[in-house]
């Protein structure tokens, strides 16, 4: 490729695209973009389009829609997951701010923490929902030590409820709520609180008024990152919780439509639905923070 | 310098510490329980099992066909970090280096990936992948765990190559160094702890991502973390202490990847790409 295209009035193709940012460097973009469109926009694509063709070819383009939010049943799903997605979010994420306030200096034992908090996120969900069937069984160390204490009469139901799920999803989410708040809140400069501090605030002003304001843009983040974590409760859900009851979420009704009926265009239809309601929430937290300050957090002269 | 400061100051940093405290303990109820299990004989009731044995590790070890798994494993997770650091550090270097027409589009693209639920993505590209006729094979898991993969080393690469000056790239140009002598002589040495760290996260993530895994793996292509979950869902073909004893291997493995991990990445950066891609 010569790449010097000139024209009668002297036009250079090459310089005018260079000026742009284009240029051959672009070309160390292809691999990544290709395998983006190959195996991420092509069968979401695909799935969106098989979502509209239905098994049963007669119910019309919109037949999986119509079938998915005229069976209460499967109405529910969506509820089901809201019910446990937006609670779990809010806490881990509240329960975050404070450790990580604490913990954004220099302390002793901070790595320590970290690193305890980093292993229940890399055992995963599956793990985690193993161990907690068996350690909130009515039988288990949880209610044993509930029951020694007298604490409680009876032991507690936790499993194979919506509380399972919940519990399986504060252990894995909150340790990824915490490193991330505390990433966050670490980019804040301390020499804003502490000329704060020199004009007579006190700790819980310095915090509402400085600190707090500029990390809720990555509290924002924080809370969609974890959103989309318990979107996808499927294993917990499954091992943890009541399946075919209120732990009926969407993820459930999806891997079913696959597992049980081999039902790949449902299945899809009701993912669809699935990211649809999660990039709303995204979108509309998104759009909220976008009206909050958004400058530097680092301070600097001014 | 701050001076190290003591944790416990006031009744609100006793709250702090106690439900620290209260969430450790539960942590270690949970990991406690499933490794007591699998050493004990039988155990219904009482704090602990009625006796001991390593009988099960056994049992499991051949029942669920361990190495096997191991082995898969290993391959997935090398294949998937492999394939990852070669097409992702190339576009992190553009994407960190370059301001283009439609960037934008092309972040947004990267980040969806990392902002949808794996199951809500996992379903039509199981489905595709099975249409390609690499359902159930390795090459299919490979493919599926690839896919969060890419965009992950371009958001944790992507700041650390902004890190360094772009003089020093110059200064090899006016040289004559050509772009591929600039990339392997220049580039690559400064962002050795970069590629490493990048690595490791893939590495820790692809052990532990389940959901893709479940959904295009079939009999000789699971993973040990899906071959854990339909042991648990299945739960009562096989004893339950051979079942924690699985639990255990897979514990042991992710224990040891994370070990390794951390001596080379900050635990803070195990969720550093969510900031990058916040930045972006």
């Amino acid at each position: 490729m010569s790449g010097v295209t000139t024209s009668a009035r002297g036009f250079n193709l090459k310089s005018w695209l260079a000026e742009r940012g284009v240029d051959r460097l672009l070309i160390l973009l292809i691999p990544a973009f290709l395998a983006m469109v190959a195996f991420f926009i092509y069968p979401t694509m695909y799935g969106t389009y098989l979502s509209f063709h239905p098994m049963d070819a007669k119910s019309g383009a919109l037949g999986n829609y119509r079938s998915f939010f005229g069976d209460p049943y499967m109405r529910d799903s969506i509820w089901n997951t809201f019910r446990i997605a937006l609670p779990v979010s809010l806490i881990n994420v509240f329960a975050a701010i404070p450790l990580a306030v604490r913990l954004r200096h220099r302390v002793r034992g901070k790595r320590t923490i970290n690193t305890l908090l980093v292993i229940p996120m890399s055992l995963g969900t599956v793990l985690v929902a193993e161990g907690l069937s068996a350690y909130l069984a009515p039988n288990g160390w949880f209610n044993r030590t509930l029951l020694a204490t007298g604490i409680i009469d009876q032991p507690l139901q936790l499993l194979h409820n919506f509380w399972g799920v919940m519990i399986s999803l504060l252990i894995t989410g909150f340790p990824f709520a915490f490193l991330l708040t505390l990433s966050y809140i670490s980019g804040i400069n301390p020499k804003m609180e502490e000329a704060a501090s020199t004009l007579g605030a006190t700790s819980w002003q310095r915090f509402r008024y400085i600190t707090f304001p500029l990390l809720t843009p990555g509290l924002a983040i924080t809370f969609c990152l974890n959103f989309v974590l318990a979107f996808s409760v499927f294993p917990s859900a499954n091992l943890l919780g009541n399946p075919a009851g209120d732990s009926h979420v969407l993820a459930v009704a999806a891997a079913q439509a696959i597992v049980n009926n081999y039902d790949y265009s449902m299945a899809s239809a009701i993912s669809v639905i699935t990211g649809g309601f999660e990039l709303a929430v995204v979108a509309l937290v998104l759009v909220m923070r976008s009206r909050l300050y958004s400058g530097s957090t680092s301070g600097g002269k001014g | 310098m701050a001076p190290r400061k003591v944790f416990i100051k006031s009744p609100l940093g006793w709250l702090i510490w106690g439900s620290v405290g209260f969430f450790f303990i539960n942590l270690l109820g949970v990991i406690g329980t499933v490794v007591v299990s699998s050493f004990g004989t039988e155990w219904f009731d009482g704090w602990l099992p009625a006796g001991w044995t390593t009988k099960f590790y056994t049992t499991a070890w051949h029942d669920y066909q361990v190495p096997n798994l191991l082995r898969v494993t290993l391959q997935v997770a090398l294949a998937v970090v492999s394939i990852s650091i070669l097409v992702g550090t190339p576009a992190a270097y553009v994407l960190a280096r370059r301001d283009f027409p439609g960037k934008k589009i092309l972040m947004l693209s990267f980040l969806l990936p990392i902002m949808l639920p794996p199951i809500t993505y996992g379903i039509p590209l199981a489905t595709f992948i099975y249409r390609l006729n690499l359902g159930g094979t390795l090459t299919g898991v490979i493919v599926a765990n690839t896919v969060p993969a890419i965009p992950f080393v371009i958001l944790v690469l992507s700041p650390f190559i902004e890190q360094i000056d772009p003089k020093i790239e110059a200064a090899a140009r006016m040289c004559g160094a050509t772009t591929r002598q600039i990339f392997i002589k220049i580039l690559t040495p400064l962002i050795v702890p970069g590629l490493l760290a990048a690595a490791l996260l893939v590495l820790v993530q692809t052990v532990a991502l389940f959901e893709l895994t479940y959904l295009v793996s079939g009999p000789g292509s699971n993973t040990l973390v899906v071959a854990l979950y339909y042991a648990v869902f299945a739960s009562g073909i096989r004893p339950y202490q051979a079942i924690s004893a699985m639990a255990v291997f897979y514990m042991l493995t992710t224990l040891f990847i994370l070990i390794v991990a951390l001596r080379y990445v900050n635990p803070t950066q195990m969720v550093s790409q969510a900031r990058s891609a916040d930045s972006k």
